[in-house]
Order: C-alpha cells, then sequence, then structure tokens
C-alpha cells in the first residue's frame, strides 16, 4: 500500500501533525558524522572490487573536430587496457533533474576541456601516464567564447510586463540605473567526481559522487540505450555537491561503458582539473537594474534585465530575476532576460541558482537606492514589501521578511547607524555596515519513502533520497521518530540506493521538506494500520514512548506487531499549492566589514543572519545550512571568480589554490536565527527548504557595507582588493 | 605521472654527483611543489634524487648569523626561536605563505626553486617558452593577474611566487650551493636568479648537478622589519604584492633601508634605487612617495597587471610608515 498526497492547500486528509515536543527539530548531531570523520564511510571512489581497472579522461586541447593522433601507441603501453573514443561519452555533465541523456559524442569539442577519450589501465599510475601521453588534436574552430560574442538565443528571450515601465520611470522622483556583472563560478565541492561500474553481463550497479539518483538512473540508462531497471546506483555519502554533482557526470559514463566492454570493474575519478570544466559551472551574468521611487521611498517601476550564457543545446538558463519577481512591490516592472550561446564549459545549477546572483544585485541597487532617496536600508525595504505576489496576485503561503528585516535589525544593532559612508575608522581600517534582504523560491518535488516497523520496535526508513552533507540521515530519523512515538536512536535510516524508493534527491534545497514529507506519509500509513488494529480513529491514535494509544487501550509496540514487521510507503507529489500561492523562504543579513585603505582588502568581522523556512526540521543541521550559504555570500561578494581564457574559453584558474573559496581564516563569526514556524501549505510538516537560502542575498550585506565603510560601490563582483582600490585611489 | 628512477644518495656530493650523471633529473625534498607539477605532466624527470635525508635539517649559528640547512621544513624555520627574535621578518613570511600542511612538509631550498603559478605554465595545452621553450607565452593577450611587472620579457611575465624568498632578499641571504666537483660556493638571491630575457626556462645560475645545501643569512642590517602581503582572500593565497623591509633608525634618520618585493617581479625583486634614495633621509609621505616613484618607473603593465603599480606605492608607503614610526 502506499499513502500518496499532493499538496494542494493547507487542509489534508487529516494527517498527524508533529506536535512541537518530540524530536522533530531538537538539535541533534549528525547521525553520519562520527562515520565520517574516522573514515568508515565509503565514498564512491572508496569501492575497490575485485579486479577493477583505472581509466582516467583526456580533455580537448582546443575547438572543433577532434583526433587522438597516437591511441594505438598508447594502448601499446603495457598495463593499458584500451582507449576510449566512444560516441556515449557525454560533452558535460547533464542538467539537474533531466532524466536524459546529455549531449553525447567525442568527435568534436564544443569548449575546451571537453572529455574526448577515456584510458584504461591495470594501475592508476599507468593510467595517468598514459592519459598523458595520449596526443590529442583539435583542428579549432571559429566559435564564440565571451558573452558580448554571443547570439541570443530566441526561445530562452523572456519577457514579462506589467503597467508602464517607461513613464514611471520617466516622471519619478528618484532613480536609479545601474549595470552589475557576476562572473562564473564553479561549486567546488571537495569531493571528486567519481565513479565505480560493475557489470554482470545484465545488469550494471555504479558507485557514483550524484545528489539526484532517480533522474541519474534514467540518464545513464539512456546514455548507455539500457532499460532503467538494468541500472542500480548507489551513493550513500557524497563529499559536497552545490549543484555540480546534480546530473549524471563524465566519469559515470565513461566507468560504465568501460565496464561493459572490458568486462571488468572500472573506475573513473576526475581530477580537481576536470572538476572545475566537466561538471556544470555558474553563468556569469550582466545585469541592467532600474529602479524608481517616489520621494517617500516607495517603488513605482522595477526594471531588471539579465544576460546569461550557455553552451548549444543546454536547456538550463540561469533564473536570475526568480527573486526580483516577487519581493518588491512596485505596478511598473520591466523583466527581461536572455541567454547568449558560449563555447565556455556548460553553465548549470550552482548554489541557489538565479537568486544568489539575481538577489545579491538587486539588493545591492535597493542600497543604492536608499542612499539615493536618503532612507534607511532597512525602512526602505519595509515599506517596499508587497500584499500579493506581484504581476499573479497570488498570495504568499506565509510572508516572513518584515520580521526577518526588524529582528535581524535589532538582533545585529542596526538603529544608530550614520547612514553616511566614511564615518569610522580605525588605524587605516574603514569600517562600515551593511544588510540585504534574503529570498529564495521554494520548491517541492516527487519524493517517495518507505518506513518499515519492525517486531522489535525500532523502525527503518528507506529512500533513494541522497545526503551530500545536508543532515538527510539525521533529519529522516527524527521525522519518523516523531511520528512513530520512538527515540531517533530506534531509527534506522538508509538512503542512496536506487533500489530504493526514489526520493526528491538533493538539489533546489527540495531534500529534507520533500522526501521528508513522503517519510512522514509513510509513517501516517503505519499510523492509520495501528489504529485500525486497535479499532479506533487515526486521530485518536497517540504513539509515544514505544506505545501506541487509543483512549485506555494502551499497548507495546511490540504486542501491536505480533511477530511481523508493518511497512508503511508514502508519496509526495506537488499540487495545485504552487499554483494557488507564492510560497517563498525569507531573510535578512547584516554584516560588518573592515576595508583597509591602503590595499583595499576587505576582511568580513561578523555577519547576523534571520531566516524564516517553514518548520525547522533540527536547529544544528538548519544553523548549518545557513552558516555555510552565509560562507558561499562571501565567497560570492570577495573572492570567487572562474577566469575563462578571452581567445578559446577555456577555465584557467581550474583548482582550489587558483580559484578562491574563502578559507576560516575569511569568515568570521555567523550569528544565525531561525524564525521557527510551520508554513501551512508546505504539507503536513510545514517545512521549507532551507539549504539555499543563505547565499540569496549575503553577498549583498557585504557589499553594503563595503560601501557604507569606505565610499566604493563595487558593480563588478567579486569586490578583491584591486577593485576596492581603484575607487579608493 | 611518468615512470622514473628513484634515488636515495647518501651524502650531499653524491646526490650532485647523481644528478650531474642524469640529465633530466630533479632534486626533490618535500614535494609539495614537483609532485604537482609531475602529475600534470609540467614537470618530466626521468630521475629524482631524493634530497631529504641528508643531514641539511639543521638550522646552526654562523658567526652573528644562521646557516638555514636546505631541508628544514618551512614551518620550523618560521617556529626557530632565534629566528623569531632576529629576524621576524622571515618568520613574518613564511607564515603568510601555503597552509599549515605545507608548511610542514615544504623545504627552504624548495621554497626558494618552487615554480611559477602562472596558470599557462601548468597547463600542458598551452603554449609556454618556460615549460616548452621557443613554443610562445600564452599569458600575454591572454589572463594575466598574478604575472609580474618587474623583470619581464617578450617571452615570459611569469611571477616568482615566494614570499619567503623576499624576506631573504631583504635580508641579504646567500645561498650555499655544492656542485658535482664537491666545490661549495655562494650566491646572493639576486646572482642566484635570473631574469627571463630569451630563456625563461633558465631559472636560476645552478647547473646541472648543483644542490642547494645551505641558505645564509648575515647578521640582521635593521632591528625594524616589517613583512606585509595583500592577497584575494585571508590566508592560502599567493601575494598580489607584497612587500619586506628591514631598515635602522638613528637620531630620527633611515641608516639603512633594504626593501624587497613580491608578487611583481620575475624573481624577488629588489631595487638599490631605493634603499639608497631613503638612506640618511628623514621619514617623510614626500619620501616615501618618491621611493614608489622611482620603485615603480620601469614597471612593464597590461590590462590585468596594471593595479600592481598603485598597490605596490600604497604598500610600500604604508610599510615604510610603520617602520619608521
Amino acid at each position: 500500500m502506499t499513502l500518496e498526497h499532493q499538496i494542494d492547500g493547507p487542509e489534508d486528509e487529516g494527517f498527524a501533525r508533529p506536535d512541537g515536543n518530540g524530536p522533530l527539530g531538537a538539535d541533534l548531531e549528525r547521525r553520519d558524522g562520527a562515520a565520517k570523520v574516522c573514515g568508515a564511510a565509503r565514498y564512491a571512489a572508496e569501492h575497490h572490487p575485485d579486479g577493477m581497472l583505472h581509466g582516467v579522461l583526456v580533455r580537448a586541447p582546443g575547438l572543433g573536430p577532434v583526433r587522438l593522433v597516437n591511441a594505438d601507441e598508447i594502448t601499446a603501453i603495457p598495463g593499458v587496457r584500451r582507449v576510449f573514443h566512444d560516441a556515449r561519452m557525454i560533452r558535460n555533465a547533464a542538467q539537474g533533474g533531466a532524466g536524459k541523456a546529455p549531449v553525447q559524442g567525442v568527435k568534436a569539442a564544443a569548449y575546451v576541456g571537453q572529455p574526448v577519450a577515456l584510458v584504461v589501465a591495470e594501475d592508476f599510475a599507468t593510467a595517468c601516464e598514459a592519459a598523458n601521453r595520449l596526443r590529442v588534436e583539435a583542428d579549432g574552430a571559429d566559435l564564440p567564447v565571451h558573452p558580448k560574442a554571443g547570439e541570443p538565443d530566441p526561445d530562452k528571450t523572456k519577457d514579462k510586463t506589467t503597467g508602464d515601465f517607461d513613464t514611471a520611470f520617466s516622471e519619478a522622483a528618484v532613480t536609479l540605473d545601474v549595470t552589475y556583472t557576476t562572473p562564473a563560478m564553479v561549486s567546488a565541492a571537495m569531493e571528486p567526481h567519481a565513479a565505480v561500474a560493475e557489470w554482470d553481463g545484465e545488469r550494471l550497479t555504479l558507485h557514483g559522487a550524484l545528489q539526484m539518483l532517480r533522474d541519474n538512473k534514467a540518464e545513464l540508462a539512456d546514455c548507455l540505450g539500457l532499460a532503467e531497471d538494468k541500472v542500480r546506483v548507489l551513493s550513500p555519502f557524497i563529499g559536497g555537491g552545490f549543484g555540480s554533482k546534480l546530473g549524471i557526470s563524465a566519469d559515470c559514463v565513461a566507468a560504465a561503458l568501460a565496464a561493459m566492454e572490458l568486462g571488468c570493474p572500472v573506475r573513473v575519478v576526475q581530477s580537481r582539473r576536470q572538476v572545475f570544466e566537466v561538471n556544470t559551472r555558474r553563468t556569469e551574468t550582466s545585469q541592467r537594474i532600474r529602479l524608481a521611487a517616489d520621494r517617500d521611498g516607495r517603488l513605482t517601476a522595477i526594471g531588471h534585465s539579465a544576460r546569461v550564457s550557455n553552451l548549444p543545446d543546454e536547456s538550463f538558463s540561469e533564473p536570475v530575476l526568480q527573486g526580483t519577481a516577487f519581493t518588491y512591490a512596485a505596478p511598473n516592472r520591466l523583466l527581461h532576460s536572455e541567454l547568449v550561446r558560449i563555447h565556455r564549459p556548460a553553465a548549470g545549477s550552482v548554489r541557489a541558482p538565479g537568486e544568489a546572483v539575481g538577489v545579491t544585485t538587486f539588493e545591492a541597487a535597493m542600497d543604492e537606492l536608499a542612499n539615493e532617496a536618503g532612507i534607511d536600508p532597512v525602512e526602505l525595504r519595509l515599506r517596499n514589501l508587497p500584499e500579493v505576489e506581484p504581476g499573479s496576485g497570488r498570495p504568499f503561503s506565509s510572508h516572513r521578511l518584515a520580521e526577518c528585516l526588524t529582528e535581524g535589525r535589532d538582533r545585529f544593532g542596526w538603529d544608530g547607524r550614520s547612514p553616511e559612508p566614511r564615518q569610522r575608522r580605525e588605524g587605516e581600517w574603514w569600517i562600515g555596515t551593511g544588510m540585504a534582504a534574503a529570498v529564495r523560491v521554494n520548491m517541492v518535488s516527487d519524493a517517495e519513502a518507505r518506513v518499515t516497523l519492525t517486531p522489535d520496535g525500532r523502525a527503518l526508513v528507506e529512500s533513494d533520497m541522497t545526503d551530500i552533507g545536508t543532515g538527510s540521515y539525521t533529519i529522516f530519523g527524527q521525522i519518523a521518530a516523531e511520528a512513530l512515538g520512538l527515540s531517533p536512536d530506534d531509527i534506522d535510516v538508509v538512503l542512496g540506493d536506487t533500489d530504493l524508493p526514489p526520493g526528491s534527491g538533493s538539489g533546489g534545497s527540495v531534500g529534507a521538506a520533500s522526501t521528508g514529507t513522503a517519510v512522514w506519509l509513510a509513517c501516517e500509513e503505519i499510523r492509520r494500520a495501528i489504529a485500525g488494529r486497535m479499532e479506533c480513529a487515526p486521530g485518536n491514535l497517540t504513539m509515544a514512548e514505544g506505545h501506541a494509544t487509543c483512549g485506555n487501550d494502551r499497548r507495546v509496540l511490540q504486542d501491536v506487531l505480533s511477530g511481523q514487521p508493518l511497512k508503511g510507503h508514502g508519496k509526495l507529489a506537488p499540487g495545485a499549492a504552487m499554483k494557488k500561492v507564492r510560497q517563498a523562504t525569507w531573510g535578512a543579513v547584516f554584516a560588518e566589514v573592515a576595508v583597509s585603505d591602503v590595499t583595499g582588502e576587505t576582511r568580513v568581522r561578523r555577519m547576523q543572519g534571520t531566516f524564516a523556512a517553514g518548520r525547522i526540521l533540527n536547529q544544528r543541521t538548519a544553523r548549518s545550512q545557513a552558516q555555510g550559504g552565509m560562507a558561499w555570500g562571501l565567497g560570492l561578494a570577495l573572492t570567487e571568480a572562474l577566469v575563462h581564457d578571452r581567445r578559446d574559453g577555456h577555465a584557467v584558474n581550474r583548482d582550489l589554490a587558483e580559484y578562491h573559496v574563502p578559507v576560516n581564516a575569511d569568515v568570521p563569526h555567523l550569528d544565525v536565527r531561525l524564525l521557527d514556524e510551520p508554513d501551512d501549505w508546505a504539507g503536513p510538516l510545514g517545512a521549507k527548504g532551507i539549504g539555499e537560502l543563505g547565499i540569496c542575498g549575503s553577498g549583498s550585506a557585504i557589499l553594503n557595507a563595503i560601501h557604507h565603510a569606505c565610499g566604493v560601490r563595487i558593480r563588478d563582483l567579486p569586490a578583491t582588493p584591486d577593485r576596492v582600490l581603484a575607487g579608493l585611489a | 605521472m611518468m615512470p622514473f628512477d628513484y634515488h636515495r644518495p647518501d651524502s650531499a656530493a653524491a646526490a650532485c654527483e647523481r644528478g650531474h650523471g642524469a640529465p633530466n633529473s630533479a632534486f626533490i625534498a618535500g614535494g609539495t611543489n614537483l609532485l604537482d607539477l609531475m602529475k600534470l605532466g609540467v614537470m618530466t624527470p626521468e630521475t629524482v634524487i631524493d634530497v631529504s635525508r641528508l643531514g641539511l635539517d639543521g638550522i646552526e649559528e654562523q658567526g652573528e648569523g644562521l646557516s638555514i640547512g636546505a631541508t628544514v621544513p618551512n614551518a620550523d624555520l618560521a617556529d626557530d626561536p632565534r629566528v623569531r627574535a632576529r629576524w621576524p621578518l622571515l618568520s613574518r613570511a613564511l607564515l603568510s605563505g601555503a597552509s599549515g600542511q605545507l608548511r610542514n612538509m615544504a623545504t627552504t631550498a624548495g621554497n626558494l626553486l618552487q615554480r611559477t603559478r602562472c596558470p599557462y605554465f601548468q597547463d600542458t595545452d598551452t603554449p609556454c617558452n618556460k615549460r616548452e621553450p621557443g613554443s610562445g607565452c600564452s599569458a600575454l593577450g591572454g589572463e594575466m593577474r598574478n604575472h609580474a611587472i618587474f623583470g619581464t620579457s617578450e617571452h615570459c611575465v611569469a611571477l616568482h611566487p615566494s614570499d619567503m624568498a623576499v624576506a631573504m632578499r631583504a635580508l641579504d641571504a646567500e645561498v650555499e650551493i655544492c656542485d658535482p666537483d664537491g666545490k661549495t660556493r655562494c650566491l646572493d638571491l639576486d646572482q642566484f636568479y635570473r631574469e627571463p630575457g630569451d630563456t625563461p626556462h633558465i631559472e636560476t645560475r645552478l647547473d646541472p648537478g648543483d644542490l642547494v645545501t645551505a641558505v645564509r643569512l648575515p647578521a640582521p642590517r635593521g632591528d625594524r622589519q616589517v613583512y606585509r602581503k595583500v592577497r584575494d582572500r585571508a590566508s592560502y593565497a599567493f601575494a598580489l604584492v607584497s612587500v619586506a623591509a628591514v631598515l635602522r633608525m638613528q637620531d630620527g634618520k633611515i641608516e639603512s633601508a633594504a626593501l624587497a618585493f613580491g608578487g611583481v617581479g620575475t624573481k624577488p625583486w629588489r631595487d638599490l634605487e631605493v634603499d639608497l634614495l631613503l638612506q640618511g633621509e628623514r621619514p617623510s609621505d614626500a619620501l616615501f612617495d618618491k621611493a614608489g616613484e622611482t620603485l615603480t618607473q620601469g614597471a612593464e603593465t597590461h590590462e590585468g597587471t596594471a593595479f600592481k603599480v598603485p598597490l605596490v606605492k600604497r604598500v610600500l608607503k604604508a610599510v615604510l610608515t610603520e617602520a619608521t614610526q
């Protein structure tokens, strides 16, 4: 049996709801933490089946038609088993949620760095050396590699107009017309993409580093021409994904086809440099923001246009304007986005695609408007919050932005701040504060989970859902414990195996809420069965401390089960709620920075983030997600930029020494406050996604603080010392 | 990585002899740079000679100065109480480089001899005169940022990335070299490093089989020592610009000044004209500005490196201000 539910509104079919007194929401440490730090958690590349061969991917050094010059010579190296130049190999990782093969083929390189061969040898060193010696020639091709040279794709141009923007803009008391740019970025997860493939003649088993197994199974099957039931993908532990492991990656497909051809298990681990170029990057963006307001700072017009890029034949277009669409009220609106086709490594989802760059720039523009209008930046935002979603007129499922702004303001100690920049100095350091709103759309995904109550009174939760370090294992244990009246220690959680019911996967911040709700539904089914056995209405059943109670009938679970396991299967689907209301998560971020008047270096001194994302399922893992997002915001504002060569578009700084993610020394105390309140439109748990909210605006708080500190407005991110210095000089 | 022969000789002389006899050889100690470059196929030595166990890991007092063994780990050198007391500049410079793990492995001589971080040098799919003489320079006309503005040529703009060597340059350090004939010679860092010219692949005056055995640090010529490094993030990043200063003050005047610069030169940079200009003068903003002008008058900049001129001037001024107060 399966209990299916789709979220159509705040009502449901009488499901139990968490009462706030159980283990759900508690500050519990990650149940997989100890295994990870002591090395007991096995990641994809740590599987070593007998007879395993080692494959190394080889890149195209240029654009256009590609030839392997000395494949025969390489194949003859002792220990080398084969050089694959196989049409099934993929050009780049699949987009998140694709569920089908990405562009395949090796005969021509669409971008420099495209994997075009796989060298397989008996040991890793031989494979590496052979791969280094394999000569690949690319004919070269005159293809656009710079966004300014690319042609907009007419199918990807979007306009959304409300009212009369031009008139409102020309007649406004206060206006702003600025262009911001953000650079290409990468996920930069610690664990490189890796795959170990085994083929038993009928079925493929792949240990991979992947975020969305349900889709990855379908993608891999499609790449190889296999039926989906002939493919099993496992990914129980993942060393970070941040979007780069959403779709099936080049290592997986190459390892799989090599294993099938050679009849031996094959491992392929991407080198760090490959991680930076054969998976998906975040597009660079160019964004023109125009704002018009009356004397009181009430917005009369919002214009936001964005240009992004991607390779030909990639469906993904960074949804830069996603947050702009609903954050602030203004009767006249002009939203325009376009995508140009260029030949840099493929673009895809990286850490809050859309809002991370769209909200960051927009919130910086709002700070500029606050300055122009002479209004406190918090107050400016409070004055412009919409009653309903602008444009559509839909109500919000819950709207907590005002509360985040005011609570954050108090907690940070914002009041009394001088509106003028360059007011506070400590030695050579200018000190300033800045703030930004944070918003992120909330999404729901199809998700299934199975829960088994075992005769000994324990429970087992199973799904192919992944835990990319976010806390899925821990949270599902808490959800099942809450629903079944058990301790989280009584729950076993098994994830990351496509032989289990398909969960949502980890992406778009949907994992905990969507698959978590499926777990809740599975438990609900068990509760109903128990109520049936005890001949009472499910609503009258109480499960606590290992007992089921209906009125005066209190039984220990083992007695209810009488030696047989009891299974529940939950299945969640997005429903009409997505259309009826605008559902989002909310936040406000405040930052204090010091900017050196000598060097232009910025040091963030403290940050405060106040966030509302529905019910908080685990205080610790939620806080950790928010802090991680704020640290990424710091990287977005100050340090991160993937540089592409202007001549051939290749990723230049493709390692962790030269691509600068923030290090410990960059990240100050990150104070996080979570406004914990169930969103009734988010299903029986009332939980929404929190994984990506922290990055949506936090970088802007830093940029705005830089301006407040030293008067320099950085519109081309990141705010590296040379750029700040150019403004100081 | 390419297969290679590995040798672990038991004396410096044997190491030199081995290196002399193997034309395409490399010494290895900490391996923090060489192994990375070998994995990338950037360096492809056929013979690797391990010099990590030759007893070159001691720090000895030598008159008023120190002799620092070639294989003293950077972490140990930074932590040495004598260094911290009398050559704090060196300690500061070391601690501003790399990461704790790298400093535990990286050695004195290895640090001096580390290769450039120019991304095109590290990418065997792009031409590079340093890696493949005569193939061309991809940085010119490409993406330049961490590149040199001093000592460049039309063939190479690669930066020397060391922090330690910049401090040593300001401290008048000398490199002690053992050659295959068993002779020992010393070169100061200016002589030791070569500018790229039309042979950017030849970076030092070391001949085949020459082994750096120590760095000699004379008594410090000034008690006011400052190292300041500007970088893109607070730790684990190479210098955009760094300035090392060793000054002595007498009666409110600068008695002597030795300044060296990182992040700007094809070798750890020093400009004696700048030192001389300061000597005997009373500290002033005008003097410091003039020092910056003098330093940068010959700078060769490109779109991505132009910022280094104002930056190095500002940092120099701040460092001189701090050192003379």
